[in-house]
């Protein structure tokens, strides 16, 4: 063996040693990584506790959410609470001490919040909402807000409706006994590149649609019959599987394999030319080739969410101030208008090969990638010299979303919905009827933890449970999860709050970074029968 | 230590010292129809929630979490295990521990911040491993919840638990309730041992990843890892030899790095980096605060549950999954089976296929791959004989010609036999069917 070994006692200072800070949020950055840990480092997330006293006012789901950002380090965070400490809240609130009796909450889980995380800078504001949040600008600094129930509508409508008008989104929790739930309030559009789908999904070999360079590489393979054991053994199984396609189409009027059966007898047909009579027995590389015909003989994939995205008028009428994703949107539209396909995403799966067969196929599809990204950003250039845009779209942006291109999603609110709770609240027919018909289908019969955490979301009307259905044993369930919210009169349990709090934290992490799907509606937790739902409503 | 109840919730107020947990009497004090026939709501099951002594494994990512619920679940009597200090990459999640804390017992210290943040709660830290414990220690416990990063730990504590169970004394009976999570993922689950399916009867649902071929590594990379997985096998071993490699030494893990990379350069392989090293080489599971948040906040939520019967508990499976491209989250609740050939709380052998040609040593190493096994240093013998041990080293020796033995020479097609691995206490029982 020739390889080089760096010899001990000249060990060379690594040349990416990790910084303290990389050392710090490790295990964190191995999920989003420094452009997510960057996105979450720039924001400022402010929670909203009401003013009205019932319980604890769902404050500890919100404050075990703030601690979950805290600790992966959120740029600050802000705590609107008008209420003191009470000895109750000791019970029930960790970030809360002996010291704090009679203190101001916000003040006193800003101060041991703070504790976490140096790098984080927390505040609070101790005035009633009614006070500070009618002033001009109250709410600009933020960049996400969570709002713990029960707030009064005429305040939650003014957060939602700021939270449409600036486009950042907004979250509802509730919390109360063994019941839990959160909403999310999305902008009109939530453009995500980054979705992390599931590596397996991802894969886009393009063994239906090889372009020249792969098709030359399966050229010149010759007659694999006649190569030596060894070189047989260790074809790349995508090359196995391209060279059985052309000798299958010439038998097959110039047809793939498309259906199961066909499918089938293609996988026995490359199965038969494994070579078993070598010491082995078999050929690993013609068991992955076997193993991959199903999944991998297949168009080239397009999500039905990036087919969503071509259609959207966002996409298809820009404007000088549209934003970068929907100028990048439009250029792999006329991408694939062009071409039939998304941009190559350029990455391999490990198979048998030998290292050098291995990396010359892995920098096919790499320059295939390099040449499709630099197609869609000749695209995006002329675009932004059409509209005169005065900034240029970084390559890294570009080239991100060529990546993800086939798994991009943009969730919606056209309609510019705000919280189910707060339609609930003002009697809206529409909210209600929607109620009725999810409750229809509702088969895990989680939806009447929502019913129940807001029965009261109208102090003045309480809701009536037999305007959701006429099903007698229906209307009793729902009436007990009325009573069960009831019974505890707004006061959280800590481990129920804890739940929905590190689900709140994970959302506004998605939210905040821009990676990950979120939930896109309402989600609900029964403690009772450990179980979450989640609901458009 | 039980604070005095006998005025508790008279007239439906309660007393200034009870006052403090208002919010949670309110669930123990009233009815609800979901409830358990048992509930009793009220005093009784408060003063039973107070006295409960309860086992916390683990004070990592998990453990912090669960430590600081219980607590203020109205637990009084905790204690916690873990033989781990803290270190930087700790202070993203384990909200309990600071910056001047890197170094310190886990166990200790975040007893001591519980204890002090939540005056009457008494956590007792122990430093060291659950090995060191016996069953006489585990007896004491109401039940035990685990957060744990370890497969080895949890299947250990879970033989031990179910070896415990005295049919004629239902004491004797600790409900193991367990926690474990994976980036945006986890699950919790409830184990009421030799009654429900044990951690054992789950273990094929939490499959090893497959190890990359030793030829691979050693002829033919392709992948940065297979370049860091050779210079971690095969290059240290050849030119540090005598060392033991630290994972947690920069220079070690530096040498490997600049190795890797040597290698990597040498085949063309691109990717190579520190960080990267450091995941191969330690095996490193990326882990957040909100997962562990969501997943010991279940498990306390099931505790609590089963120390009161105020609310049925979790039957017994519930998988989070928080990164979901569907529907953003979703919980998947449901009742793992209970095995009959499960080598700890079954009585049945398993059927192995096994290729008669193939020889001992190939065999052993195969268990460790084999997701209902994940056996690493295995001893194996048939009713009549013992075929290998690892331990003593006389009886390893005398029984080490037997490892390049074939199968087919050892034992008869479908003949049983005891597989033990000394880590876990555990005993599996094969039966070995030839075939291919
Ligand atoms: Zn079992």
């Amino acid at each position: 063996m020739t390889t080089e070994i760096a010899p001990r006692d000249v060990t060379p200072p690594p040349l990416q040693a990790p910084t303290a800070k990389e050392k710090k949020y490790d295990r964190q950055l191995r999920l989003w990584a420094a452009s997510g840990q960057r996105a979450l480092e720039d924001s400022h997330v402010l929670l909203i506790v009401g003013d009205e006293y019932q319980g604890s006012n769902s404050s500890v789901a919100g404050v075990e959410a703030l601690k979950n950002l805290v600790l992966p380090s959120v740029g600050s965070f802000t705590i609107a609470d008008s209420a003191q400490v009470t000895v109750s809240d000791l019970g029930v609130n960790f970030f809360l001490d002996s010291d704090s009796l009679h203190k101001s909450r916000a003040e006193e889980t800003r101060r041991l919040l703070s504790e976490l995380n140096p790098d984080v800078t927390g505040h609070a504001i101790t005035t009633p909402l009614a006070e500070w949040l009618p002033v001009e600008g109250s709410l600009k600094p933020y960049n996400l807000i969570i709002a713990c129930a029960p707030i009064p509508s005429e305040i939650l409508q003014r957060i939602c409706f700021y939270a449409l008008q600036s486009s950042i989104p907004a979250i509802y929790v509730q919390s109360a006994g063994f019941y839990a739930s959160f909403s999310i309030q999305l902008p009109s559009a939530f453009p995500i590149v980054d979705t992390h789908p599931d590596p397996e999904s991802t894969q886009d070999l393009r063994l239906l649609a090889p372009w020249p360079e792969l098709d030359a590489a399966v050229d010149s393979l010759g007659d694999i019959s006649s190569l030596p054991d060894h070189d047989h053994g260790h074809i790349p199984y995508i090359l196995i599987l391209l060279y059985f396609l052309r000798e299958w189409k010439a038998n097959h009027n110039g047809n793939s394999p498309s259906t199961f059966k066909e499918k089938t007898e293609f996988r026995d047909l490359v199965r038969s030319r494994a070579r078993v009579d070598n010491p082995e027995g078999g050929e690993e590389n013609f068991d992955e080739a076997c193993a991959a015909v199903l999944k991998s003989i297949t168009p080239p994939p397009i999500d039905s969410g990036c087919k969503e995205m071509m259609a959207m008028h966002l996409c298809t009428s820009l404007s000088s101030d549209s934003a970068n994703f929907w100028v990048i949107a439009n250029a792999i539209k006329q991408f694939y208008e062009t071409h039939g396909v998304l941009p190559l995403p350029g990455s391999l799966p490990d198979m048998k090969a030998t290292s050098a067969e291995y990396i010359k196929l892995q920098s096919l599809y790499k320059a295939k990638a390099r040449s499709d990204v630099a197609e869609v950003t000749t695209t995006v250039r002329h675009t932004e010299s059409l509209l005169s845009r005065e900034t240029t779209i970084p390559e890294s942006e570009i080239e991100a979303f060529c990546r993800n291109a086939s798994h991009v999603r943009v969730l919606t609110n056209p309609a510019h919905e705000p919280f189910p709770s707060l339609r609930l609240g003002s009697g809206d027919h529409k909210t209600i009827s929607r109620i009725a018909s999810l409750l229809e289908n509702d088969w895990e019969a989680l939806l009447p933890v929502f019913v129940g955490l807001n029965a009261r979301a109208n102090p003045s009307s309480p809701l009536d449970v037999t305007a959701l259905t006429s099903d007698p044993e229906l209307l009793e369930t729902l009436t007990k999860a009325t009573a069960e919210v009831e019974r505890v009169s707004g006061g959280e349990l800590h481990n129920i709050s804890s739940v929905i709090g590190g689900m709140v934290a994970q959302e506004a992490i998605k939210l905040l970074t821009r990676q990950y799907v979120p939930v896109d509606g309402t989600c609900v937790f029964d403690g009772i029968r450990s179980k979450s739902g989640v609901y458009k409503i | 230590m039980s604070i005095p109840i006998s005025s508790l919730l008279t007239n439906g107020s309660a007393t200034p010292a009870r006052e403090r947990w208002t919010y949670l009497d309110r669930v123990l004090s009233t009815t609800s129809p979901y409830a358990g026939e048992e509930f009793v709501p009220g005093e009784e099951t408060i003063d039973a929630l107070e006295s409960s002594r309860v086992l916390v494994i683990g004070a990592g990512g998990l453990g912090c979490e669960i430590l600081k619920n219980l607590a203020l679940s109205g637990f009084k009597d905790i204690h916690v295990i873990d033989m781990d200090t803290i270190d930087v990459s700790n202070l993203n999640r384990q909200f309990l521990f600071r910056e001047s804390d890197v170094g310190k017992s886990k166990a200790e210290v975040a007893a001591a911040f519980v204890e002090q943040r939540v005056p009457g709660v008494k956590i007792t830290p122990y430093n060291g491993k659950i090995q060191d414990k016996d069953e006489e220690y585990y007896m004491q416990f109401k039940l035990v919840i685990c957060g744990l990063d370890s497969i080895e730990a949890r299947r250990w504590i879970n033989a031990t638990l179910v070896d415990m169970v005295d049919m004629g004394n239902p004491e004797s009976l600790k409900p193991l309730i367990d926690g474990g999570t994976e980036g945006f993922k986890g699950q919790a689950r409830v184990i009421l041992p030799t009654l429900t399916s044990c951690i054992e009867c789950q273990l094929s649902m939490h499959a090893p990843r497959a190890a990359v071929p030793l030829c691979t590594l050693a002829t033919i990379p392709r992948q940065p890892q297979h370049c860091i997985e050779w210079a971690h096998i095969i290059a240290w071993e050849e030119h540090r030899k005598g060392e033991t490699l630290d994972t947690d030494d920069p220079e070690h893990i530096t040498w490997l790095y600049n190795t890797a990379l040597a290698r990597a350069k040498e085949f063309n392989i691109p990717g190579v980096t520190y960080s990267l090293t450091q995941g191969v080489v330690k095996n490193i599971i990326p882990a957040i605060a909100s997962t562990n948040a969501i997943i010991a906040a279940a498990c306390c939520n099931e505790a609590l549950k089963i120390a009161t019967s105020c609310a049925p508990f979790l039957e017994n499976y519930m998988m989070y999954t928080g990164d979901s491209n569907d529907s953003g989250l979703y919980t998947y609740t449901f009742a793992a089976e209970k095995k009959d050939d499960c080598p700890v709380c079954g009585n049945l052998s398993q059927d192995i296929t096994i290729d008669p040609e193939m020889r001992l040593e190939e065999f052993l190493a195969s268990l460790a791959e084999r997701a209902e096994a994940q056996l690493k240093k295995p001893s194996i013998r048939t009713e009549a004989k013992t075929l290998y041990v690892q331990a003593p080293k006389s009886l390893e020796e005398q029984t080490r010609p037997n490892l390049s033995k074939k199968m087919k020479d050892l034992v008869s097609d479908g003949e049983e036999v005891g597989v033990a691995e000394a880590a876990f206490q555990i005993s599996f029982k094969f039966r070995l069917v030839f075939g291919k």
